[in-house]
C-alpha cells in the first residue's frame, strides 16, 4: 500500500513531464506557452512536496504569473493571429532525437545508481530559514540581484524603444 | 518509497526534454521556453538536495536567485524578439544572419 505522498508524487511528475513534452513537441508555439502553464505548475507542486512552500509561491508568482504572460505577449506580439502555417518549426530532428535520449538516459542511469546520504527531512515553513538566511549569509548576493533586475528593466525599455530622433 | 533519485530521474528527463527543444526550434520564443525548462529542472535538482539534507536553506536560496535571474533572463530576451520582429519580420532565429555567423 503506497502511502498518499508517493502517489501525489507520481501524479505529479507525470503531470509535469507530461506537459514538458507537449512543450517540446507542440507544433504551434502558443500551444507550448499554455503546456509551459502545466510544467510551471507542476513544479511548483513539486516545490511543496519537497517542503519548499516559498519556492512554490515564488514560482507561481513569478513564473506563471510573469513569465508566462510575457511569452504569451511575445507570441501574440510576433505571430500573424490565425496565420495557419506552422509557427514552431522542428529542425535537427535526427540529430536532436539521438542526443536528447542519450542525455536522458546517461543522466536517469548516473544520478539514480548514486547512493546519496539522506538526511531525515521533516516538514516544516521554510519562510523564515529563508527569510533570515537572505538577510544574514546571503545579504550581499541579495543586494547584487536587485541591482542586476533594475539593469535588466532598464535595458529591455531601451531595446524596445523608438528610436528617438 | 520516494527518495532522492526519484526527483533526480524527474529532473533528468525535465532537462532532456529541455534540450531536445533547445536544439529543435526555429521559433526564438520556442527557444526560450526550452531554456525554461532546463532552468525548472535545475531548480527542482537544488531544493530535492537540501530538502534531502534535512531541509537545509542553502538550496532554496539559490533556486529563489535562479527564479529571480530566469525572470531578468526572459524579460531582455522577449525585448530582443520583439526588436527582432520590428527589424526582421521573422523571429527565426536562423533568419536573422546580419553578422554571417
Amino acid at each position: 500500500m503506497p502511502d498518499l505522498k508517493d502517489i501525489a508524487f507520481l501524479g505529479i511528475s507525470a503531470f509535469t513531464l507530461a506537459s514538458a513534452a507537449g512543450v517540446a513537441f507542440s507544433r504551434k508555439v502558443l500551444y507550448s506557452a499554455f503546456s509551459l502553464l502545466g510544467t510551471l505548475a507542476g513544479a511548483a507542486g513539486l516545490f511543496i512536496l519537497l517542503s519548499s512552500d516559498f519556492i512554490a509561491v515564488t514560482q507561481i508568482l513569478i513564473y506563471v504569473g510573469g513569465i508566462l504572460i510575457l511569452i504569451v505577449f511575445a507570441v501574440m506580439l510576433t505571430n500573424k493571429i490565425g496565420d495557419v502555417k506552422l509557427t514552431n518549426q522542428v529542425v535537427n530532428y535526427k540529430a536532436a532525437v539521438p542526443l536528447a535520449a542519450a542525455v536522458a538516459i546517461f543522466l536517469v542511469s548516473t544520478l539514480t545508481s548514486g547512493v546519496w546520504v539522506e538526511k531525515d527531512a521533516p516538514y516544516a515553513s521554510m519562510v523564515v530559514p529563508i527569510g533570515n538566511a537572505l538577510l544574514k549569509e546571503y545579504l550581499l548576493p541579495f543586494e547584487i540581484v536587485s541591482i542586476v533586475l533594475l539593469g535588466a528593466l532598464v535595458g529591455s525599455m531601451v531595446i524596445v524603444r523608438r528610436e528617438v530622433k | 518509497m520516494i527518495t532522492l533519485n526519484s526527483y533526480l530521474a524527474v529532473t533528468a528527463i525535465l532537462f532532456a526534454l529541455g534540450l531536445y527543444n533547445v536544439m529543435t526550434r526555429k521559433n526564438a520564443v520556442g527557444l526560450l521556453m526550452g531554456v525554461e525548462l532546463i532552468l525548472n529542472a535545475a531548480s527542482i535538482n537544488f531544493v530535492a538536495f537540501s530538502h534531502f539534507n534535512g531541509n537545509h536553506v542553502g538550496g532554496n536560496v539559490f533556486s529563489l536567485f535562479l527564479i529571480v535571474l530566469a525572470a531578468a533572463e526572459a524579460a531582455v530576451a522577449l525585448a530582443i524578439v520583439v526588436s527582432l520582429y520590428k527589424q526582421y519580420g521573422t523571429i527565426n532565429a536562423d533568419e536573422a544572419d546580419s553578422l554571417k555567423g
